[in-house]
């Protein structure tokens, strides 16, 4: 048996004594619901909290991460083991959220000691919620240009700003912001990343209502916050290197959690458009759709999923093999979003007029998630950094063409 | 050779893609193959390349040792076909590797093999597979031409076209039917038709991509007992597996010929200056660059998959062989034709050398099921 089989072994055998029977093939909504932990959680079933807890314990909430700071300490063909017998048992992640997916990694990098041994743990247990300040109303595709200032006084840092989009922001404890430390130099050289408790007065949070109807998203304000220096990210005034390494992190986030298929959707077997398009236009199970078009447009849909999809096992098996991340990582954010938006758009089409509705009676729960799904996914090729700066960064950096 | 299923190169394929790469760069360059279409070689390729690619081991990757082979795979084949590809160099491994010599390997008696496949691997043996016909719409098993019992053997009777490399072909598979109408599934035979044989004539078919391709006549042409390939009535059973392994190794062919082209439309956005700049520094045409690179990209992933899974013999190759020619039909075509674009004037004259991409990617497009023909499929294999 090699090393790998024993892991397995051991993996299964962990998961089927402390995973509840509960949480088996739980559905939950991608976007909206799972284990986000922070001081006011929220659990889709009470057994949640205890595959929380359990899982932490283990090491298994972050399972690459060192175990000094919470982690598994596992080597990336062990995480991908322990993915497998996960999936295996239906099992939804024990915890999800910007800490695990992007700040976490983050202070891995850039983090200090301190910074890691306090902050690392806390996100690996769940405790804390992490939301990202990075948009302002006058900084979105141009980030740089962005006029939240950090005035510093003594031990602190005094933040004066507004960043918007600011993710689950009313749900948040912590916030990691991009804030201008020095005005005179060049815009991306006055940065610096600074970590901030939103329980820290002058710290207010307002929902932003999107044209799906509601959304995570909100504007997050700060009026004379006072932050310890020591909650810096990288050096002062260097925080634009910080931030461009987390944006990666955003980025691959966003492209697997809009790709290939939800988890909620690739769990159901055969194809979902074709079965709704059965649903709602008629026609026999395992006869072609009597809409040549509209068959033709679904299969080709399909197939580019599972052309994305492949791209993200290729990904996964470069780097187990060691090899650096490739040029083909770089598409990842384009292409799943848009994606997203073609499936979203396909799935209203097909249902028709029953695809339009907005709310009450009329119209099933899936018509009307359908609608809020679409409208919401046309913001996927905005968030994160448009699909249009996502262009300029392959053109540049892989391409080599010049500015 | 490598992980069976992992979507990365194993450290001998890498080797192997370097080789390819290399020989493709000294003996292969892109004025070999309009060196061939000016002086409108009837065969389209270099009899003495091919029989290099031969001693390379190339010819013989997915034959079985016995018979002068490698005893590979798609794998590694597909290395070998997409670094052609980038070259647009037209030697017959379709034809003669993958159509005619797969059929024999998989459908033939052991005399048939013993006969044909050491000298294929050798370089020294051309075949070709006679299956489409003009009424099938590029439906490759749709075959209206008859074998009838006579004497001890068969007599032949009907047309075929395009025959990929026929003009190259000593031999012929020729698919026809021994029962049935032409759009049945099953009554359809097989048989190894030697080039010379009385009443079968060979037209040579002059195409854009200027590779050789053939319209075979067969008028009562007789062969012996022993020219039945498999038994009869199998036609369809031997040749579907092969038609997807050559499916797949086009999209491969296809893969490098895109890449190729995006290269070179690459380094002329860099280079050619207009307004005082290069163009490659509008936005305009650097999005649709970028755009061309993630198609590359997901192809790319489409066609590692297809490979693999017909080497795996996985139940889902069937699905990914149509997902990577889909791919690499539109990918090909929309690289080329954004090329042309990009190039300006200069990529429309024929001193360019962009256009070639242009006019072998649609050949290649509408080649063994464009890519309609394998989203339908693909429809079908998932119910719908």
């Amino acid at each position: 048996m090699s090393d790998l089989d024993a892991f397995r072994a051991e993996a299964r055998g962990w998961l089927e004594a402390n995973a509840p029977a509960e949480i088996r093939g739980l559905e939950i909504d991608p976007e909206t619901g799972g284990n986000w932990g922070g001081r006011r959680p929220r659990w889709d079933h009470p057994e949640m909290k205890t595959w929380l807890e359990r899982a932490a314990a283990r090491g298994f909430t972050a399972p690459t991460w060192p175990r000094e700071h919470g982690g598994g300490g596992l080597a990336p063909d062990e995480a991908k083991v322990l993915a497998e017998e996960m999936r295996r048992l239906r099992l939804p992640p024990p915890l999800t959220g910007f800490g695990l997916s992007m700040i976490g990694p983050t202070l891995l990098r850039f983090g200090s000691e301190e910074q890691r041994r306090w902050h690392l743990p806390r996100i690996c247990r769940g405790e804390i919620r992490w939301c990202q300040g990075y948009s302002e109303p006058d900084a979105g595709s141009d980030l740089a240009s962005l006029q939240t200032r950090a005035l510093r006084d003594g031990d602190c840092f005094v933040v004066t700003g507004t960043k918007v989009w600011t993710s689950y922001g009313d749900l948040s404890d912590w916030i990691f912001a991009l804030v201008r430390t020095n005005p005179q130099a060049k815009k991306q050289a006055g940065i610096t990343f600074l970590l901030i408790d939103m329980e820290t007065p002058g710290v207010s949070v307002r929902p932003i209502r999107l044209i799906s109807g509601k959304s995570p998203f909100c504007e997050t304000r700060f009026e004379g916050v006072r932050v310890p220096v020591a909650n810096v990210v990288g050096e002062i005034d260097g925080g634009w290197t910080v931030a461009k390494a987390l944006l990666g992190h955003e980025r691959s986030m966003i492209a697997d959690l809009f790709g290939a298929g939800t988890s909620r959707r690739a769990r159901k077997p055969g194809s979902a458009l074709a079965n709704l398009a059965r649903e709602y236009r008629g026609g026999e199970h395992g006869t072609p759709l009597p809409q040549p078009l509209l068959r033709d447009e679904i299969a080709r849909l399909e197939m580019d999923e599972r052309a994305l999809a492949l791209t993200s096992q290729r990904a996964r098996d470069a780097a187990r093999a060691g090899h650096q991340p490739g040029a083909e990582t770089s598409i990842f954010k384009v292409a799943a979003t848009e994606l997203n938006q073609r499936r979203t758009e396909l799935a209203v089409r097909v249902a028709g007029a029953q695809g339009l509705g907005w709310e009450g009676a009329g119209y099933s729960e899936e018509d009307l998630v359908r609608t809020r799904q679409w409208l919401r996914a046309r913001g996927n090729s905005i968030e994160g950094g448009t699909s249009e700066v996502q262009l300029d960064i392959i053109a540049k950096r892989v391409l080599g063409l010049p500015d | 050779m490598g992980d069976a299923t992992s979507l990365v190169l194993g450290e001998d394929q890498e080797l192997l893609a370097k080789t390819a790469a290399d020989f493709v760069a000294e003996r292969s360059p892109l004025s070999r193959v309009r060196a061939l279409r000016d002086a409108d070689d009837p065969l389209g390729f270099s009899p003495a390349l091919w029989k290099a690619m031969a001693e390379l081991g190339w010819v013989g990757i997915p034959f079985p040792e016995v018979y002068g082979g490698a005893g590979l795979g798609m794998a590694e084949l597909a290395i070998v076909l997409e670094a052609l590809g980038r070259a647009l160099a037209p030697e017959p491994f379709l034809a003669t590797v993958l159509l005619g010599g797969q059929a024999i390997l998989r459908g033939g008696s052991e005399a048939q093999r013993s006969a044909w496949l050491p000298r294929v691997c050798a370089g020294e043996a051309c075949l070709a597979l006679a299956s489409e016909e003009r009424a099938g719409a590029g439906d490759l098993l749709c075959v209206a031409t008859r074998a009838e019992a006579e004497g001890q053997g068969w007599r032949l009777e009907g047309e075929k076209a395009p025959v990929l490399d026929g003009p190259a072909a000593q031999a012929f598979v020729v698919a026809a039917r021994t029962a049935g109408a032409p759009r049945d599934r099953e009554g359809v035979s097989l048989f190894l038709v030697p080039a010379d044989a009385a009443g079968l004539e060979v037209l040579r078919l002059r195409r854009v991509d200027g590779r050789g391709a053939a319209a075979l006549r067969l008028r009562g042409v007789h062969v012996g007992a022993e020219a039945l390939l498999g038994a009869p009535g199998a036609g369809r059973a031997i040749l579907e597996p092969v038609l997807d392994l050559a499916t797949a190794g086009l999209a491969a062919e296809m893969l490098g010929s895109a890449e190729e082209a995006l290269a070179r439309t690459l380094h002329y956005l860099k280079h050619r200056v207009q307004f005082g700049v290069p163009i490659g520094s509008f936005q305009a045409l650097k999005h649709r660059a970028a755009r061309l690179f993630i198609e590359v990209e997901l192809c790319r992933s489409a066609v590692l998959a297809a490979v693999r899974a017909l080497d795996a013999g996985a139940a889902d190759a069937t699905a990914l062989v149509s997902l990577a020619k889909a791919r690499a039909s539109e990918l090909a075509v929309h690289v080329a034709d954004e090329a042309v674009q990009m190039h300006g004037g200069i990529g429309m004259t024929d001193e360019h050398e962009i256009g070639f991409f242009l006019k072998r990617a649609r050949v290649a497009a509408c080649t063994l099921g464009d890519a309609a023909a394998h989203r339908e499929r693909w429809a079908g294999l998932h119910g719908y």
